[in-house]
């Protein structure tokens, strides 16, 4: 067992003893990382790119610090392609509007897929709807993975882009992406991956990966709401336009006409999020120092004990493979009898926290067959304890409804 | 406050076999309403025999609050008037807000207590995310009496 338990008194959040099961959802924040912005926001703070003065040199140093430690923790071979956004919702946005409204048109196809989280959905379809593009989806077998039989009949050269998760966060599955890439890229296409849930949990080398756009947000991997990455090859990135205009993204502005700064710069309209690009450097300096593969073991650890031990709760159902391969710790379950927002409520009253509702994935709800699921997702700070809270919470549950009677 | 105070036998059982449920053949209102952060739907139908309601039918899915508060609901307005049932909801929507009286004498024991069965929910006003669960029939009710008559 990758016994990460003295990690816990890192988090204040945690010390009332709460088991908290729900970092998929948004995870909770160590002590160096609340350090690192409070010492910053203290002794060095100013806007960046800007002043002439010391401080805004020492601010500019630490944002653009942010950047370099941002490519070196995914592998990047330019910190220029790191982009940093407000999380995985823009950075999918930027891409979807940015590269989408530029290259799609009514003869060409958008595939995604049936098990996305509507961040990587709901963008396409307004893209869809403004270029004439179609949206096709790769469906989801039985077994919980994507088809890649369907993906290989889908595939045709109207296919201009692939969206797809690098993690489900309702099914824990991780997507074959690298495969899916390399066929997407024989026939042109541009792929964009929601990893959102990827990077925060596994090791990540996005060169590797294979995609052109990689999305992800700062306050799922231990670091602070309000930034986010966006990922992307530089001729991928070249390829897209501005999607927002303002200061900063500028290289020459008259009354009627403007020219873009480099890149990154040029997708970064605004002030951007300085404090918590700190922040997030914080958060990647603690992850490395677990590293990310003992990450990647531990939630798995953790989810192979849940899986086994939720296999003995009367009525209850897995939704989501019950085998560990190509699986992240995300568990979403359904209890026979009790809806999933009851229990959510008792779990609550056993100190249990955990997501109950359709975890912004409407689609797969409608394929799973169920409206909403509970789901308990684990990262670094949990331990078994927090499993066995979980089950007994469960059964609480199972027996004040009655279920089984 | 324990989970047996908000999860009573009264409120499962509403939940396990859910009263007038199901549609009407011939309604004179009807609303549907959805409650978009979990997802909860309730339709409510309704017929009226001169001033008062003589069928309800209530259809939807959702968590045991949201769908043995509608329960409940739709076997208190039968064979009410319009007016017997906004005073219903008022008494209900009492006894759910947080800042309303706590006892207006809802002991769930009490004989002929106005809102019945009902009064079993005011262990959600301890809950106080649930409480649009319990809210959300009551507000389709609303919304159908409000709405144009259809025959
Ligand atoms: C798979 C996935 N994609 C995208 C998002 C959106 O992330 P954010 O809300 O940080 O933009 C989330 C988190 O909610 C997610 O789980």
């Amino acid at each position: 067992m990758a016994d990460l338990s003295h990690l816990k008194a890192d988090f204040p959040v945690l010390s009332n003893g709460v088991h908290f099961l729900d970092s998929g959802a948004s995870s909770q924040k160590p002590i160096p990382v609340l350090e690192a912005m409070d010492n910053f926001a203290r002794s060095s703070y100013a806007n960046v790119h800007r002043g002439a003065y010391k401080l805004s040199v020492a601010a500019t140093d630490a944002y653009e610090a942010a950047r370099e430690r941002v490519a070196r923790f995914i592998g990047a071979s330019d910190p220029n392609e790191v982009i940093f956004t407000r999380g995985a919702t823009t950075a999918l946005n930027m891409v979807a509007f940015g590269w989408g409204m530029e290259h799609l048109g009514p003869e060409d196809r958008i595939l995604t897929t049936e098990i996305e989280h509507h961040a990587n959905l709901v963008p396409w379809q307004m893209v869809a709807k403004r270029t004439g593009a179609k949206l096709d989806h790769i469906p989801m077998t039985d077994e919980y993975r994507l088809d890649l039989d369907a993906y290989n009949e889908k595939l045709g050269p109207d296919v201009k882009v692939v969206a797809v998760t690098g993690m489900s966060n309702v099914l824990g599955v991780m997507p074959p992406v690298r495969s899916i890439s390399d066929r997407a890229h024989e026939i042109g296409a541009r792929v964009v991956v929601d990893a959102a849930q990827l990077v925060p949990h596994s090791p990540v080398m996005v060169e590797m990966l294979g995609a052109d756009f990689v999305a992800f947000s700062s306050h799922k991997m231990l670091g602070p709401t309000g930034i986010g990455v966006l990922w992307g090859r530089m001729e991928a990135l070249e390829e897209m336009e501005p999607f927002e205009g303002g200061g900063e993204m500028i290289s020459e502005v008259t009354l009627h006409d403007a020219t873009w700064a480099a890149i990154p710069h040029r997708f970064e309209a605004g002030t951007p999020p300085i404090i918590e690009a700190v922040g997030l450097h914080a958060a990647i300096d603690y992850l490395d120092s677990i590293g990310m593969e003992k990450v990647l073991e531990h939630d798995r650890e953790l989810t192979g004990i849940a899986l086994e031990r939720l296999g003995d709760v009367p009525g209850l159902n897995i939704q989501g493979p019950t085998t560990l391969e190509d699986r992240g710790g995300v568990v979403s379950m359904t209890l026979d009898g009790v809806h999933a927002h009851d229990l959510a409520t008792i779990l609550d009253e056993e100190g249990v926290a955990v997501r109950a509702g359709h975890h912004c994935a409407k689609p797969l709800m409608r394929r799973l067959g169920v409206t909403a699921t509970a789901r308990a997702s684990f990262y670094v700070y949990n331990t078994e304890e927090d499993v066995d809270a979980l089950i007994g919470g469960l059964r609480r549950a199972g027996e004040l409804f009655g279920v089984g009677e | 406050m324990s989970l047996e105070d908000l999860y009573r036998e009264v409120i499962l059982d509403h939940y396990r076999s859910p009263r007038n449920k199901g549609h009407l053949d011939k309604p004179d209102y009807r609303a549907e309403g959805v409650n978009p952060l979990c997802g909860d739907e309730i339709t409510i139908e309704l017929a009226f025999d001169g001033d008062q309601v003589s069928q309800v039918a209530v259809a939807g899915q959702g968590c045991s609050i949201s769908q043995s508060s509608a329960s409940m609901m739709s076997e208190a307005i039968k064979g009410k008037t319009k007016g017997e049932i906004e005073d219903l909801t008022k008494r209900f929507r009492d006894m759910m807000s947080l800042d309303g009286e706590a006892d207006i004498g809802l002991d769930p024991d009490r004989p002929g207590a106005v809102l019945g069965d009902l009064e079993s929910l005011q262990g959600v006003r301890k809950y106080p995310v649930r409480i649009k669960c319990a809210s959300l029939g009551w507000n389709v009710l609303l919304e159908a009496l409000d709405g144009e008559r259809l025959s």
